[in-house]
């Protein structure tokens, strides 16, 4: 069995308004941070995961970002993989 | 009607669970049980309501979690033999989030945590949860919550829109949500989610009674 280490990165999509964002987004203006275009606020998951190689694990990882850690309606998902 | 039996679920976080069965037993004299979420035995309730609260302190998403447990996982088959299934504003999250109804619910626009009563136009008439017989009719209802802005693509709302499946619209939209929906139903109507709390709002003491209708078509087959 292989160890992997994995970095689920969670966004809302584009076309999804992000409050905390914006929120976020005026308080580094006031903190005096210039040239701020954008801010959103996502989710990082680290799932440390053993599987017979990559593929096994890209299957387990793929199902839990669709069907648990994402909700599709709203949040897109990408994910890096490292071999322990 | 004797014999009538709404389940009320509760999951780990639930705080709404005891004033629906309250309002149904106390104001509408329908008997209710409790039903922990670990269960997956629904056959000897006629109807279930999935309450408001933080079911898993709405870790993830609110009510991504208990889309997991054994008994909303029992739920497929029973809105598919078209029992009644009730979603209240946490309930209304779960329903989404499990794909009963289209749609999600994220933060409101401007990140309040809103505790209001709210005026709602009532759309449709599907299913038989509210009262508009009549003229389009304007009810009062309370809301309480943070993360209650509807949100569907275009396609999504289209198909709301032709279907019929748009029960209630906020008149002044409180949180952002799209086309101001604050309650929709499935396509046959025997699912109805809501953020809006008609429990809170079946006794003139407290008051309104304009949730008394929703709780009462529970019993409608």
């Amino acid at each position: 069995m292989d160890q992997f280490a994995v970095k689920v990165f969670v966004r809302l999509r584009p076309s999804v308004l992000d409050p905390a964002g914006e929120a976020t987004k005026s308080a580094s203006i006031k903190l005096g941070a210039e040239g701020i275009k954008s801010l959103r606020i996502g989710k990082m998951i680290e799932v440390k995961i053993e599987g017979n190689g990559e593929n096994e694990v890209r299957e387990k990882i793929d199902l839990l970002c669709d069907r648990l850690f994402a909700n599709t309606v709203i949040e897109d998902y990408e994910y890096s993989l490292e071999k322990l | 009607m004797d014999n009538f039996t709404v389940g009320v679920v509760v999951f780990p976080g639930s705080n709404c669970d005891r004033d629906v069965s309250w309002a149904l037993e106390g104001c509408l004299d329908i008997r209710t049980k409790y039903l922990w979420h670990e269960s997956s035995d629904l056959s000897d309730v006629d109807a279930i309501v999935l309450p408001g609260g933080f079911s898993y302190g709405d870790y993830l998403r609110c009510g991504a979690i208990a889309r997991f447990s054994p008994l909303i996982n029992a739920l497929d088959d029973f809105v598919k033999s078209g029992k009644r299934v009730l979603g209240i504003c946490n309930g209304f999250q779960i329903l989404t989030e499990s794909g009963f109804l289209p749609g999600a619910l994220v933060s409101n626009k401007n990140l309040n945590f809103i505790c209001d009563d709210v005026e709602l136009d009532i759309v449709s008439s599907k299913g038989g949860w509210f009262n508009n017989v009549d003229e389009k009719q304007t009810i009062k209802l309370p809301i309480a919550h943070g993360e209650g802005r509807y949100h569907c693509d275009s396609d999504t709302l289209k198909k709301l829109i032709d279907n019929e499946l748009i029960a209630l619209r906020y008149k002044n939209n409180p949180n952002g949500s799209s086309f101001d929906i604050a309650g929709i139903t499935n396509e046959r109507g025997n699912v109805l989610g809501l953020m809006p709390h008609p429990e809170r709002a079946c006794d003139e003491t407290i008051g309104g009674t304009d949730g008394l209708f929703t709780l009462k078509s529970l019993i409608l087959k």
